[in-house]
């Protein structure tokens, strides 16, 4: 029970629980099991994003390219399937994680063989890759009338009642769980984050292990860009500007910390179902949905807050009467 | 004549500026344990990170069972059979017990995942069989020093090596807790394990070690086995010249009390600390690595906040909330991790001088160089820095000049205490004697000073007064008159209570 | 007689200043800058014309200005991403203040007492709450710029007074901008403020070791809180210019911004890891980047594919020293 009370993604479910019930009071739809399975699909993306964002923020490092990565894939994949309509979409969806994944091992390169800061990497790939989506698009876009009928079809056809872009999220957060609890790479990324000088003596290539963070962002990225594609069915320069703040803000409001090696699967995924509950109760309890930028933010830095409160270190633990209570 | 398992010959090893290990030698035989002796900086430590895959030798052979091996990573090693037991700072704090003792070579299922439940089973059992009292599942940040330094001990049990180091695996332990991990080291001897065993005391090292190999300065410079050799030829091996370590006399009037601190205590790291300093006296602070002894300087120097307990400075209340707090009121502090804490590397001596005093090299807020250059000058001068110029990079210094750019940077502020913490750790014989010299000046002026250190000829040397502690408590103080050194280590490790209880 | 004493005399430095500036990061900058200057006059015809010349500046000083203060925050080991959204709140509450009809000097003190507003409330939650500021300034990025939202949803304030247009539009003399001008003397001040005063060794002490810098007695969360609120300041000053400039205000304003002003620290050869840099270099990148976008306008290149030269400028600039040293260290 005391573990429990400790556990930042209890408090976490249980605060969106409650902004479900306050709404549920005045709109009794709301909690609708239609209703909040159409929320899942709407936040499908951010949750797979949130959780490649969290690998790498785990290995103290960031990855602001997300969301132009994905833009850029997204663009690609909607401009080959305009032109081959014939090619069947798995290949296409096989082929945006590979150009994804080629990304984001970009920039991991630039962090691990040059020991660029990833902040400063990210930072100049997410205006290269934005820019990138103009040059190969030649600021045209792609729209829904060029795009093949299985290409914007596929995520909206449903298995066992649910679509499959909430398929594609579950399946991506189970194997997430898997590789991140249950393998020796999950565990180097929470390693490496922890206490990078105790890894390299347990074993572990920091360098290259934030290497292969950056490149599973990557491919979560260009997994998502045909996601995104065909869901908004429009590629454009535009598409998820600005996203990557979204992104990072999922985590930390999942409790990831930024100074690594804190933060799991589940937080990550309730960080972003959170941020989509909030939004899509706001139309429904009539707020107007320009307040969703200023919530979102207040969620963040509240989270921070709180989430600072339970990291803080007491200090050595040093008088036995201190010991297993710190 | 028993084949070694494991043989290091001709291992260099050089960094920049320093030549770290040459042409060392060393044999570890199968259910035996080697000692390796040597003062701070004679290699030992170098040796340890190259056997472990951390450093890569310049040139030499390592031989694991006649064949040759190379060890480009830390994997690699614990591959051919070596494991470590370091301190508790290559441990992590935000994973559980039992993942930091499985971490890197975790039980896998058929699936090939990793097996929480026999991890946590086997984890449990191998701390039971210490006898360790840890539950498996406690996050590692929970657990106190020396708990942490059992889990240490556990991971390298975990692992199935044929060579164990333990790296002064008894600095943090109790006298009980050292005893059990006598216990542990003999089982590893009956499994056939070789043991390197890295240790400042010779106690310990004629209790358990079946041979010696001695380094200095980095050279190999004797071995052979313990039984057959007395401790004044180790001494003499280890040091190169005459044992007596030689403490300036002091000539200081000790006066009336300068700074008074009673009750100070803080949630986990001290309780009910109380002791006084006086003008002119030298206030020495022993007890094992991690009795909280930096803690409470900490606290009296404001960089952490007592939960309870009253400081005076020369009879007026002093509650520093900051570093910047204590300075102004006069006390200052000599961090033992110099390069983190002490100097600034990155930037020039002269900068790091100047930084507490320019308020008074500077005109209304604005630089003065020529005034800091003066500053910077006449104390790096009284301390005999050794350096090219005052404009070079702290960081190009070694050791004991960083600690006198650190003194030289106090001294400037005119402070009424200064608290040294391990002012000598890792220096060298000739920077040390300076350091010791110069403490023996400070009083003769007037200033008081309190020294933190864990080197008893250091203790007995240079002290007036001693506060032994432990475990976050103060033990006794002691008039430093006729002291035996046996009576600072048994209140330190606390055999009196063990005794008793 | 020199072995006789007891002390050898230090002398201040050994190395030649002169040399040293040689062959400094700034020096490269400018042979960088002078380059694309070169480039540019014979890309286009249109280019060494004093009014170009002048348009250029209306290019980057309202993100340079920005980016003089976050240059010394970044070298104090912290940085603002909320400088955009700070930008985007001032104009917003400007434009809010010029509907119950302020005057100019109102406005202007309520877009800077605004900036100056945001950057405590960042610098209390970094430095009295002790949390990161990266993601601190994340969160009040989009907390800033949703209250500008709300206030103004999709809509826009126009009809600022001509008075106050001038800030944005107006010339000193001939081609001299006010823009450039307030520039030119922000960029000495920070000068001083940075090279030559107490503070501004204290913010490098703080940057290169933070813990030291706190043992030797610097009051470092008092320096940082400072550093913020000016960075509050200056974003700002700036929403005033870019206010005036535009001539109307609406939520969306200054999108991207805090990248721009990023980069032109990072580029100025400020360390982003803290504790080393200079006010000349962020200068010169500021003019560089400056230069590089408006000699692409020039071509007709879009905007968008301009950000693919700043973004692999920034890399590059970045990474080149780097590969430099890892070639020579393996040849040796």
């Amino acid at each position: 029970m005391n573990r429990l009370l400790k556990n930042r993604e209890f408090w976490l479910a249980l605060a969106i629980l409650a902004v479900i019930v306050l709404v549920t009071f005045r709109f009794p739809r709301f909690a609708q099991a239609s209703n909040l399975l159409t929320i899942f699909n709407d936040t499908s993306i951010l949750m797979m994003l949130a959780l490649g964002q969290m690998v790498v923020i785990l290995t103290r490092s960031i990855d602001l390219s997300m969301a132009a990565n994905l833009a850029l894939t997204g663009m690609l994949v909607a401009m080959v399937n305009a032109a081959f309509p014939w090619l069947p979409i798995p290949v296409l969806i096989a082929g945006c994680i590979l150009v994804g994944g080629f990304l984001g091992a970009f920039n991991g390169v630039l962090v691990w063989k040059l020991g660029i800061p990833p902040i400063v990497v990210t930072l100049g790939t997410l205006t290269i890759f934005r820019g990138l989506v103009f040059v190969v698009s030649g600021g045209a876009w792609v729209n829904a009338d060029q795009m093949s009928q299985d290409f914007i079809q596929l995520q909206r056809g449903a298995f066992l009642g649910l679509p499959i872009l909430s398929w594609f999220a579950i399946v991506v957060a189970g194997l997430m769980s898997v590789l991140m609890t249950r393998t020796p790479l999950g565990r180097a990324f929470y390693a490496i984050g922890v206490n990078p000088t105790a890894s390299v003596y347990t074993g572990i290539d920091v360098g290259r292990t934030k290497f292969l963070a950056f490149v599973l962002s990557g491919a979560i990225s260009g997994l998502c860009g045909y996601l995104w594609i065909s869901r908004y069915v429009i590629a454009s320069v535009e598409v998820a500007g600005g996203y990557e703040l979204t992104i990072v803000a999922a985590c930390v409001i999942g409790g990831v910390s930024i100074a690594g090696g804190i933060g799991t699967v589940a937080g990550a995924l309730l960080g972003a179902i959170f941020l989509g509950v909030v939004n899509n109760a706001l139309p429904v309890i009539g707020v107007s949905p320009f307040w969703q930028m200023a919530i979102s933010g207040a969620a963040i830095l509240l989270a921070v807050v709180l989430n600072a409160r339970g990291e803080k270190s007491k200090g050595r633990v040093i008088l036995r009467s201190a010991e297993g209570v710190a | 004549m028993i084949d070694p398992i494991l043989t290091l010959t001709g291992i260099s090893k050089s960094f920049p500026g320093v030549r770290a290990l040459h042409e060392v030698s060393l044999e570890l035989y199968a259910g035996e344990v080697t000692a390796l002796i040597g003062e701070n900086g004679a290699g030992k430590s170098t040796l340890v990170k190259t056997m472990t895959g951390i450093y890569q030798p310049d040139s030499g052979e390592i031989r694991m069972g006649g064949k040759v091996v190379t060890l480009p990573t830390a994997h690699s090693a614990s591959d051919v059979g070596i494991t470590a037991i370091h301190q508790e700072t290559v441990l992590f704090d935000e994973l559980s017990v039992a993942e930091n003792i499985y971490l890197g070579h975790a039980p896998k299922n058929r699936f090939g995942l990793i097996d929480w439940k026999t991890m946590r089973r086997e984890a449990q059992a191998t701390l039971d069989s210490m006898a360790a009292g840890i539950d498996a599942d406690m996050p590692l940040k929970e657990l106190g020093i020396a708990k942490k330094h059992l889990v240490a001990v556990a991971r390298a049990l975990s692992v199935d090596a044929q060579v164990v180091i333990m790296d002064e695996p008894t600095a943090a332990l109790s006298q009980k807790e050292i005893e059990e991990l006598y216990v542990l080291v003999d089982l590893l001897k009956q499994d056939g394990k070789a043991i390197l065993f890295i240790s400042h005391k010779f106690d310990e090292i004629y209790r358990i070690a079946d041979r010696y190999t001695v380094f200095r300065d980095g050279e190999m410079v004797g071995k052979g086995f313990i039984k057959q050799t007395p401790q004044s030829e180790i001494v003499k091996l280890m040091v190169g010249r005459s044992v007596d370590q030689i403490f300036p006399p002091r000539h200081a009037m000790v006066g009336e009390r300068v700074l008074d601190v009673s009750g100070l205590s803080h949630p986990t790291e001290f309780r009910d600390v109380s002791f006084s300093v006086r003008r002119g006296e030298i206030l020495g602070f022993y007890g094992l690595v991690g009795a909280g002894r930096s803690e409470v300087m900490q606290a009296v120097f404001g960089l952490t906040r007592p939960s309870a307990g009253t400081m005076t400075l020369a009879g007026r209340p002093l509650s520093p909330r900051s570093p910047a707090d204590a300075v102004e009121a006069g006390i200052v502090y000599v961090p033992e991790e110099r390069g983190k804490q002490g100097v600034i590397t990155g930037e020039p001596i002269v900068v790091n001088v100047s930084l507490p005093s320019l308020k008074r090299t500077s005109r209304s807020g604005f630089l003065r160089m020529a005034e800091e250059f003066r500053l910077a000058r006449t104390f790096t001068e009284r301390l005999d820095l050794r350096a090219s110029s005052l404009s070079q990079n702290v960081s190009t210094l070694s050791g004991g000049n960083q600690q006198k750019v650190v003194i030289a940077k106090w001294l400037a502020t005119d402070p009424k205490v200064i608290i040294l913490d391990e002012p000598t750790k890792g220096i060298d014989i000739g920077s040390k004697a300076a350091v010791h010299e110069f403490m023996a000046e400070l009083v003769a002026q007037g200033l008081s000073v309190i020294m933190v250190s864990s080197e008893l000829p250091e203790i007995l040397g240079m002290s007036d007064r001693i506060v032994v502690m432990r475990e976050g408590l103060v033990v006794e103080t002691l008039d430093n008159v006729d002291l035996a050194p046996e009576t600072l280590v048994r209140l330190a490790a606390g055999i009196a209570e063990e005794r008793a209880a | 007689m020199t072995e006789t004493s007891l002390h050898r005399r230090l002398p201040d430095r050994l190395d030649n200043p002169l040399k040293s500036g040689l062959l400094s990061w700034e020096m490269l900058l400018v042979l960088v800058a002078v380059a694309i200057f070169v480039a540019n006059s014979f890309a286009s015809p249109y280019f060494l014309n004093a009014w170009s010349l002048s348009d250029l500046t209306f290019n980057f000083t309202e993100k340079a200005l920005i980016a003089l203060a976050m240059a010394l925050l970044i070298i104090a080991g912290e940085i603002d991403l909320s400088v955009a959204s700070i930008i985007a709140l001032a104009s917003t509450l400007m434009g809010l203040a010029l509907q119950f009809g302020a005057d100019t000097p109102v406005l202007v003190a309520i877009g800077v007492g605004v900036g100056i507003a945001c950057g405590a409330f960042n610098g209390f939650l970094v430095t009295g709450l002790k949390l990161p500021s990266i993601v601190v300034t994340i969160g009040t990025m989009s907390l800033f710029r949703g209250i500008a939202f709300i206030i103004l949803g999709d809509q826009s304030y126009k009809g600022y007074p001509a008075s106050f247009a001038w800030f944005g539009q107006g010339y000193v003399w001939w081609v001299i901008s006010f823009e450039l001008v307030l520039f030119a003397i922000f960029a000495v001040i920070y000068w001083v403020l940075l090279h030559r005063t107490n503070f501004g060794r204290r913010v490098f002490a703080i940057g290169n070791n933070p813990v030291a810098a706190q043992f030797s007695g610097v009051r470092v969360d008092r320096i940082k809180f400072v550093l913020f609120c000016l960075t509050g300041l200056m974003s700002g000053v700036a929403a005033v210019l870019l206010t005036a400039r535009l001539g109307s205000t609406r939520p969306s304003i200054a999108q991207g911004f805090e990248l721009d002003a990023i980069t032109m620290v990072v580029l100025g050869g400020v360390s982003i890891l803290g504790g080393a840099g200079s006010i000349l270099g962020v200068v010169l990148a500021a003019l560089i980047i400056g230069l590089v976008t408006f000699g692409l306008g020039l071509l007709n290149v879009p905007g968008i594919v301009m950000s693919i030269f700043t973004g692999a400028l920034l890399i590059v600039v970045i990474a080149l020293p780097i590969l430099w040293t890892m070639m020579r260290e393996r040849r040796a």
